[in-house]
């Protein structure tokens, strides 16, 4: 009944440089020379040391015009405006809500961004600054749209669409931001009866499909109310 | 212990899963993660084992050293544990890390403490004089779930792969005793591990236990038992951890299961040692790099 497997480990095999489709991918490491030649400008994750452009990170080399720069692959997620983020609720302030989305600074959830239950709209009160726990805790999982961008980089978000919102039961998945391109819809649902939303901060939620009851926990879903 | 903010949620379903059988990863409730042996990784130790259980890492060196045997017991040597986590996280260095520490330290002097467990004798030079102490050193590199069980297969794999070597006693005429290390580097006793226990964690969740917790579960289950079961099913020891209440029945029912769940352990794990001792010296070692 019970499995227990276990297995020697086993060393990388080091890729083939021919299996990577030639020259579509200018993959560096650390330390890698990209060009010798001193026309360029060097942009983020490059250095020059005698007369040659270097990579600092480990990633794709992207040229624009005279620009060099490094994008690293596994890097902290680097939000743009109208991104799709999942993250998860890590303090609540007074009119605003701390969200870790895997970025360098925790993003901020503005009380005038989110949509109250029950879709009215009307100005936030002090009441509802109070009463900013009932909508969402520490812990808390939400998906959000990125609204701006503050100077230092850190991410603004919002709810104020009914497809947002404070996240029901379901399993979170969390991989490179790097892995997830930029798409038309991030929101699928998946013949099996699941649901998925693709953050591009890599944060994956996997969902059952509501209104619709499989074995695993449609019977079972708490009666959790989705703010919008 | 490291663990993960979850919301309610997802506790839930954590927990209505757990209640079918089915966990978040795709295991049964009796199911371990596929478990990564190396042994002999650090070459200056007697013997030394790298456990990887999922996210979960262990490193653990044992060396052998002479020293005198205790007075109660003069004629067996010994085993010293000491556990490190300062490496896992920021929160377990200094203090927070100490505390962790003395705990696994404590629960494996436990877990050791049954007679038969390592045949102590054998580690005896000259009785009340000279013995050999076993020096466990347990490194804590990355806190992924169930970090107790972890360690008991990185230990008893250490165990396996320790080689002490042979030393002969010299008389003088006067009576001065002369302990001699034999030259030949290859010439040692290897220990028996064969009664050698493994600690199984089930954790309570719900109304089912389960085994070989991920921090998620981990983060759901109130209560935890840790059992030592040897290879033939028999438990050497008993430990109860969390805030949580068990009732007796569920006590019974997971120590039942602890003892299938530890059986089929010990089996995978001795396979593997054999396999890699049948590999020898041609086994690619892997190490910390690649």
């Amino acid at each position: 009944m019970a499995a227990v497997t276990m297995r020697l480990p086993a060393a990388r095999a080091p890729l083939d440089s021919s299996a990577l489709r030639g020259g579509e991918k200018h993959l560096v490491a650390p330390g890698d020379t990209i060009t010798t030649d001193t026309g360029y400008m060097r942009g983020h994750g490059t250095y020059v040391e005698d007369d040659k452009l270097i990579a600092s990170v480990a990633g794709v080399v992207e040229r624009v015009n005279k620009l060099v720069c490094v994008r690293a692959l596994k890097a902290r997620y680097n939000g743009e405006i109208g991104d799709i983020v999942v993250g998860r609720i890590t303090e609540v302030q007074q009119k605003r809500w701390k969200v870790e989305t895997n970025s360098r600074l925790d993003s901020v959830l503005l009380l005038s961004s989110i949509n109250l239950p029950g879709g009215e709209l009307r100005r936030k009160s002090a009441e509802d600054e109070l009463a900013m726990r009932d909508y969402l805790q520490e812990g808390d999982l939400i998906s959000a749209e990125v609204q701006s961008i503050f100077s230092d980089g850190a991410v603004s978000l919002h709810t104020r669409s009914l497809k947002y919102g404070k996240l029901a039961q379901g399993v979170l998945v969390q991989v490179s931001p790097s892995l997830v391109k930029r798409q038309k819809t991030h929101f699928h649902d998946l013949p099996c009866g699941a649901s998925v939303i693709l953050g591009n901060n890599g944060f994956i939620w996997i969902y059952p499909t509501p209104e619709q009851k499989d074995d695993e926990a449609g019977g079972y879903t708490a009666n959790l109310e989705v703010s919008p | 212990m490291a663990s993960v903010v979850l919301s309610e949620a997802e506790k839930l379903y954590i927990v209505h899963g757990v209640q079918e059988d089915l966990r978040v990863d795709g295991r049964g409730c009796e199911d371990y993660r596929c478990a990564e042996v190396e042994t002999d990784v650090v070459s200056n130790t007697s013997g030394s084992a790298r456990v990887k259980l999922g996210e979960t890492d262990i490193l653990v060196g044992i060396k052998a050293e002479m020293g005198t045997p205790k007075l109660e017991k003069p004629d067996e040597g010994y085993l010293e544990f000491f556990v490190d986590c300062s490496s896992n996280s920021p929160e377990l260095e200094g203090r927070g890390g100490e505390e962790l520490g003395t705990d696994i330290a404590n629960t494996l002097y436990r877990v050791f403490s049954c007679e038969n467990s390592v045949d102590l004798k054998s580690l005896c030079i000259n009785p009340k004089e000279h013995c050999w102490v076993l020096y466990v050193d347990v490194l804590l590199l990355e806190c992924g779930g169930n970090i107790f069980d972890a360690i008991s297969i990185a230990v008893k794999a250490a165990l396996f792969n320790t080689r002490i070597p042979k030393v002969r006693v010299l008389e003088d005429e006067e009576g001065t005793k002369e302990i001699e290390l034999s030259d030949d580097p290859y010439d040692c006793i290897r220990l028996n591990v064969d009664e050698v226990p493994c600690i199984v964690t089930l954790s309570k969740i719900g109304y089912r236990h389960v085994v070989d917790a991920t921090l998620q579960e981990e983060a759901c289950s109130l209560a935890s038992l840790l059992i030592s079961v040897t290879s033939k099913g028999a438990i050497t020891s008993m430990k109860k951890v969390g805030k949580g209440s068990l009732d007796p029945e569920s006590i019974f029912e997971m120590m039942e299961t602890g003892q299938r769940v530890g059986k089929s352990l010990h089996i995978a794990l001795q396979k593997i040692l054999d396999e890699e001792e049948n590999l020898g010296t041609s086994r690619a070692k892997v190490g910390f790099l690649g």
